[in-house]
């Protein structure tokens, strides 16, 4: 919502593009898709981006006619920013988004935490970045009208969908009426009340939280670095929680939990509103002036579908899942599962990989959204205790922690690193010799030289790193492959070292890199026709010659 | 393991309901809570704790449902 007397998407930093749907003639001769993508959001256009990655084209449908306006997602974690650099749309997110590592919880006033997310030199980015969703979307539509390979239809509906010998066909009504055209896969991108879903007849499964909480966005000149806050038990909020975010263009990300005594439609009135943040601002040392950017309502969920493929039909981001927002991750999330599902369609389009591959993508991700439900749920019972024993041992944690340090840490919000992907599916079995490597983890980084790092170096596909005496002419030609021979003479024997250290490796080892970044395998001897036999199996990589 | 004596217990119980005595209804709970953290935490032994929890829990009458 935003303050009487502005337009629906009259912003102070932000100026909303109008798009229009395509024309008539050109819809209708158009109608073969390899990829229909539903939902021009941030993950179906990162969707659409990693498909373009690997030369498949797409088609993007979207009922709106501009970006999204009540979807704030404003953290974006370090493995997302790896994902949108291979996509080739980071650029402009380097210029304008505000990095951070640190967090600071309150207690009654009285800072009881400070939590350090995990960094270190042989990272390339920062553990997380603030930048509001308007620009995310900005920034990914801007790479998406580079692409000759991907078509955004606006103000196109999906009304009808029904499976087709070799996909699905899908009914959509535009400005202009309605036609029918054919893809041969689905992505889901439509976002918490996807209506794919609903015309698949799925349903989210889990659990609603109790606590209410507004989210208002205001613009003023507040000096303090970009640090999380939270504060409990605040003057302003008493017993409740209180969350404060950075972001770009001076404007501040205020989340509290419903005073008591509020009903969700008082507290969602504008002078509530003005009322609660003038009382925040005041208890946070900030006496200047400022402006009401935009406010709205939300509460904690960790609902997600039993299956994230039907079919053909692919669910991306928040149509397969809804995730809390202590933790930041449902974006990040979803351009996870945007890469993921991306580059296996790729190769399975490409005719590199058996349809089979395809089957990895649920387990993988579903794995991912239940281990965040796992840890957002340990913070949203801290957020927003669900029941009077939850209460009651907050409180006491809190209580503890003004002069106990072991117990701020019941305040840490959890803001995990990425998932571990279990092996079987598109992580292959360890070798047993193996130690030091986690298979099915983000390959950590390291830096090689002067601003560059290995994540730089690596292949579009598949990457495979040897360390060792091999011969490197005998491995696939679609795997990218990466020697130590080849480090120690571009970047000296000491980078290799580091390298090596950072990895665990052994001389004479191998690991195998998916296009996502991914470890998929690890081989403590690099026997090349066991590792490509291996390959062959889990992704059609051909036979080594 | 060491445990406390009779006199010593004694002293704890009368100390316990001395603190107990001085703070509100609602910080009766959360002194409880605070001190069982605190216990837990030096006593060092996660099985022996999860098993006085149970123990705790005996005799009590039950509720339906949450408050």
């Amino acid at each position: 919502m935003r303050p009487e007397g502005k337009g629906a998407l009259e912003s102070l930093y932000f100026e909303y593009p109008r798009f229009a749907a395509p024309g008539r003639a050109h819809v209708l001769e158009h109608t073969q898709h390899k990829v229909a993508i539903v939902g021009a959001g941030p993950i179906g256009m990162f969707a659409a981006l990693t498909l373009a990655r690997f030369g498949v084209g797409s088609v993007v449908f979207d009922n709106k006619d501009t970006f999204n306006d009540g979807s704030r997602a404003i953290c974006v974690q370090r493995s997302s920013y790896h994902a949108l650099e291979r996509a080739g749309a980071l650029g402009p997110f380097l210029e304008k988004a505000l990095g951070w590592t640190k967090g600071r919880t309150f207690y009654r006033g009285k800072q009881i935490l400070e939590f350090e997310m995990s960094h270190s030199d042989s990272e390339k980015y920062l553990p997380m970045y603030n930048i509001q969703q308007q620009f995310i979307e900005q920034y990914l539509w801007d790479a998406v009208t580079a692409s000759d390979l991907i078509e955004v239809r606006w103000c196109s509906e999906v009304v009808g969908f029904g499976d087709t010998d070799g996909g699905a066909r899908l009914t959509i009504e535009d400005t202009n009426g309605r036609y029918d055209c054919d893809a041969q896969w689905v992505f889901a991108a439509d976002g918490a009340r996807s209506p794919v879903r609903k015309m698949r007849g799925k349903r989210l499964n889990g659990e609603n939280f109790a606590g209410r909480y507004v989210i208002a966005d205001v613009q003023m000149d507040h000096d303090y670095p970009t640090i999380r806050r939270a504060l409990f038990d605040s003057e302003s909020n008493p017993d409740k929680t209180i969350l404060i975010h950075r972001q770009p263009d001076n404007i501040w990300r205020i989340d509290y939990q419903l005073p008591d005594g509020q009903s969700e439609e008082e507290a969602i009135r504008e002078d509530s509103i003005r009322e609660n943040v003038a009382k925040i601002l005041r208890d946070i040392g900030y006496a200047g002036p400022w402006e009401l950017e935009w406010w709205s309502i939300y509460s904690a969920n960790t609902l997600a579908l039993d299956d994230y493929r039907d079919g053909r039909v692919i669910f991306i981001g928040d149509s397969a899942h809804i995730v809390p927002i202590f933790g930041v991750r449902g974006l990040n999330n979803g351009l996870a599962d945007a890469e993921n599902a991306g580059w296996k369609l790729a190769r399975v389009l490409n005719g590199l990989s058996d349809e089979s591959l395809m089957d990895s993508y649920s387990p993988e991700r579903r794995g991912a959204t239940l281990d965040v439900f796992e840890n957002a749920t340990k913070s949203a019972r801290f957020m927003t205790p669900p029941s009077k024993g939850w209460e009651v041992m907050r409180d006491a944690a809190l209580s503890l922690s003004l002069d106990h340090d072991w117990a701020g840490d019941f305040a840490n919000p959890r803001q995990m690193e990425p998932f571990t992907y279990s092996e079987g599916g598109a992580v292959l079995t360890a070798d047993a010799g193996v130690t030091g490597v986690k298979l099915g983890a983000v390959l950590p980084n390291e830096t090689l030289s002067d601003g560059v790092y290995l994540s730089d170096i690596l292949g579009n596909g598949f990457t495979m790193l040897v360390f060792g005496d091999v011969d490197v002419a005998k491995i696939d030609d679609q795997v990218e492959v990466i020697s130590s021979a080849m480090i120690a003479a571009k970047y000296g024997e000491a980078a290799l070292a580091r390298v090596q250290a950072r990895l665990g490796t052994q001389a004479g080892g191998a690991l195998l890199i998916r296009p996502d970044g991914y470890l998929a395998g690890a081989w403590a001897v690099c026997d090349l026709e066991q590792i490509a036999r291996q390959m062959k199996m889990a992704f059609g990589l051909g036979e080594t010659g | 393991m060491m445990v406390l004596n009779f006199a010593e217990l004694e002293t704890v119980y009368e100390d316990l309901a001395v603190a107990l005595d001085t703070v509100s209804h609602a910080g009766r709970e959360v002194l409880l809570c605070k001190l069982s953290l605190l216990m837990a935490r030096e006593l060092g032994d996660l099985a022996q704790v999860q098993a006085m929890i149970q123990t705790a829990k005996d005799h009590l009458d039950t509720k339906m449902q949450q408050d």
